[in-house]
């Protein structure tokens, strides 16, 4: 079983942390995985888009050409990679940033108002941890108790209110996964 | 030791340190940037030399001078920064120190851009630098690949007494997968280590020692010694065509209809195609080399099956590897090449594409 | 009997090349000599550039090196960071220091590097046959600016220890001339001093030499001292830029 994830959006929307506490725990759970990040000079602002594979066989091609999960924080991430989707794969978007959404029929798309949502919460940069319960609550891919486990382990003395905040946002993404 | 989710970028670095290197000197350049950062930030902590150079010219220079010191010492760089050491390289061959150059491939030729590349092939393993030389080359094709040949390239360098080239790319320099480490190195251990270059490295008269000239040099004004050296640097090429050939074979069997060839990144997405094509009962095989210099052109030639109608050769360049295997091919069965440049990668789709063509 | 004059035990006893007249050998003895007063042979090492004086690691009798042109501060950089119980110098004349290595003296002297360079200034380009250099002096003519030197198309002559004296970091430099026994004498001082410096870790030692090239600038030696006294002097001025150890 192989499952390939796209995350992407703006800079500094975190979608690269989201691909690779995707990988840490799918490696904490004994799999196969990797992440690919795009780079370049667009630092901030810019787009991004990471490549993740989880995987219970080697990983061949870190290139993810057609995602199984797509996680688009903004509309030009939906544009680009949405009609690459496989059928009947996932497509988590944030209504916020993409106001023409996507329309394909032919896969599963969760849309909710992440970046409202994350504001709820308490902090704007919790989306990306928002995205990852969305995961765990549709798919298999990873548990919470890695997450929550990963998570604590290297924010608890650092800081345990972000850590709950984050915790927070896992839990409340897991209930939009879920339906 | 656990599995640590790790760029190839740091993870190389981190195998460097742990095999002894604690001389470390470079110069920014994307996209191996965060191999430098490392080195900033962890030579500190082992008491090694991070030192980050005003040029590129001045890193292999450097490089150059602690090598002639017979310590494990350590450069990297991307293909416009590998361009600029080449002098240095080829002084390093000529005067036969071991050292270790780390080349995360971008897009050429000139600045090119940032994207992954092969385009260096040729450079790494023909020369690149002025005069008759070989560097070993090294080509990984997953972070712990390029963080196991760290350690290799060291021991490489040290047994030959010579330059050692890991030859990545932007793709597993930028990537992370889960990687394990080797047992580091004491501090007992990486002390006694220059020691075996005692008989000819730069070094101290220690008391009681018989005072010793060394002199670390490329330079031999007559003809006729010239000749000698490089006979007998050839004379240590032909050993290690010898001993350190290299490669992986992948589903290569008599089934076979087609037999690919491809290294580093490339081999990554050949799999994934051959992969799929197995799922449609179709059999393809592969032949990674590892190593790239030297080149296993029997292993090739052994691996043409009785059923292979072609030999397909794919590279993230313009075709520069294929010559090396129509050198292992020989005419036998036609080779065809299909590469990406410019930084733009190919799919595993595409890959799959090209291949059913030939069934 | 009082030996007075000697071969310096950090000498090997392989002749000089030089030509005739020339006086690179008076600056490698000059050398040898504060390294053997310092008691440093068995810790001292060297670096040779590219130049007339390619094959100093021959003639200095402990571990050497041979750079590339120009890149004997990075070498050395490389040499003393990995050995940090030795001491190490380079040895380099213009063309090598001044042209194709200014980036390699500028930034080991900006990195107050733990080594000694020893710069040899004979206004041209000896080995390769009288080429200009950066230190040919303006309307001096040479195999390559066979009219003089223009400075409108050229620039002016670079003054090394000028250049360096505007970095913060190194410890020394002092020019010097090696053109008349008294003049040698000084120099022997700035030498010393320099190899001093460096044995106690202070930091950037420089010196310059003012020097002649009787060959390529088709003078006897005497005469090549003379033009040089006349010519080279009056632009590159003797005299010590910085000392920190003084202050």
């Amino acid at each position: 079983m192989t499952t390939e994830l796209i995350c992407a959006g703006f800079g500094g929307q975190g979608v690269l942390t989201i691909g690779k506490f995707i990988a840490k725990a799918g490696m904490s759970e004994g799999k196969n995985v990797s992440w690919l990040p795009s780079y370049g000079p667009e630092m901030r602002g810019g787009t991004a888009n990471v490549s993740t594979v989880v995987s219970e066989e080697p990983i061949a091609s870190p290139i993810v050409s057609f995602p199984d999960v797509l996680v688009a924080l903004n509309q030009p991430s939906i544009d680009k990679f949405a009609p690459s989707i496989r059928p009947g794969g996932i497509l988590i978007y944030n209504t916020n940033m993409c106001p023409h959404g996507c329309k394909r029929d032919d896969i599963i798309k969760i849309a909710s108002p992440m970046s409202d949502i994350a504001l709820e919460i308490g902090n704007t940069m919790v989306l990306n941890m928002l995205a990852i319960g969305i995961i765990i609550g549709k798919t298999d891919l990873i548990r919470y108790e890695t997450m929550e486990e990963d998570l604590t382990s290297f924010m608890k003395a650092k800081n345990p209110e972000l850590l709950e905040l984050n915790l927070k946002a896992i839990k409340r993404g897991i209930e939009i996964g879920k339906g | 030791m656990a599995k640590i989710l790790m760029k190839g970028n740091e993870a190389v670095a981190e195998a460097a340190i742990r095999s002894g290197c604690r001389l470390y000197f470079a110069y920014p350049i994307t996209p191996q940037s965060e191999l430098i950062e490392y080195m900033a930030r962890m030579m500190p902590k082992v008491n090694g030399t991070f030192l980050q150079a005003e040029s590129e010219v001045s890193a292999i220079n450097m490089v150059y001078g602690a090598a002639g010191c017979g310590k494990r010492v350590m450069t990297s760089s991307s293909s416009p920064g590998i361009s600029l050491k080449m002098e240095g390289i080829s002084y390093i061959a000529g005067a036969q120190l071991p050292a270790v150059i780390v080349n995360v491939q971008r897009g050429g030729p000139g600045l090119g851009d940032i994207q992954p590349a092969q385009g260096d092939y040729y450079q790494a393993t023909k020369g690149g630098g002025h005069g008759d030389y070989r560097l070993i080359v090294m080509a990984p094709a997953s972070v712990q690949e390029f963080a196991d040949m760290a350690s290799d390239a060291f021991d490489l360098a040290d047994k030959y007494r010579n330059p050692v080239m890991i030859l990545a790319d932007g793709m597993l320099g930028q990537m992370m997968e889960p990687v394990e480490f080797k047992e580091a190195l004491t501090d007992a251990e990486i002390e006694e280590m220059p020691k075996q270059h005692d008989s000819w490295c730069i070094r101290p008269n220690e008391d009681g020692d018989k005072k010793h000239h060394h002199e670390i040099n490329s330079l031999e004004i007559d003809p006729v010694v010239l000749e000698q050296h490089v006979n007998n640097l050839y004379k240590k090429y032909a050993e290690i065509e010898k001993n350190e050939i290299s490669y992986e074979s992948y589903d290569v069997s008599d089934d076979n209809e087609v037999l690919c060839v491809a290294w580093g990144t490339a081999s990554r997405i050949v799999k994934s195609a051959i992969n799929e094509l197995k799922k449609d009962g179709k059999s393809v095989g592969m032949i990674r080399p590892i190593n790239v210099w030297p080149y296993p052109y029997e292993a090739i030639a052994e691996a043409i099956g009785p059923n292979v109608k072609k030999v397909y050769v794919f590279e993230l360049n313009t075709g520069q590897m294929l010559d090396d295997v129509k050198i292992a091919v020989a005419g036998k069965v036609p080779v065809e090449f299909w590469g990406k440049v410019g930084g733009v990668v190919f799919t595993p789709a595409e890959i799959k594409e090209k291949l059913e063509a030939c069934f | 009997m009082e030996k007075i004059a000697y071969r310096p035990e950090s000498l090997t006893q392989i002749p000089f090349t030089y030509c005739p007249g020339c006086l690179h050998g008076v600056a490698h003895r000059l050398i040898a000599e504060a390294v053997d007063e310092q008691g440093l042979i068995n810790k001292m090492t060297g670096v040779a550039p590219v130049g007339c004086s390619v094959f100093a690691y021959k003639f200095f009798n402990f571990d050497m090196a041979q750079a590339a042109h120009g890149r004997a501060p990075a070498v050395a950089t490389g040499m003393k960071r990995a050995r940090p119980d030795m001491h190490v110098f380079t040895y380099q004349g213009d063309g090598d220091l001044a042209a194709i290595g200014t980036a390699e003296i500028v930034h080991a002297a900006n990195r107050g590097e733990q080594m000694s360079v020893f710069f040899v200034n004979n206004a041209i380009y000896g080995m390769t046959g009288g080429q200009m250099a950066p230190t040919t002096l303006p309307d001096m003519k040479t195999t390559t600016s066979p009219y003089g030197r223009d400075t409108a198309d050229i620039g002016h002559p670079i003054r090394v220890c000028e250049l360096l004296d505007t970095l913060i970091s190194p410890y020394y430099i002092e020019r010097v001339s090696l053109l008349t026994p008294a003049d040698i004498m000084k120099a022997k001082k700035a030498v010393s001093k320099a190899i001093q410096y460096n044995k106690e870790g202070r930091g950037f030692t420089f010196v310059e030499f003012i020097s002649t090239c009787p060959t390529n600038w088709g003078l006897d030696p005497l005469k090549s001292r003379d033009w040089a006294k006349e010519h080279m002097l009056p632009f590159f001025k003797t005299g010590c830029f910085r000392d920190k150890g003084a202050e």
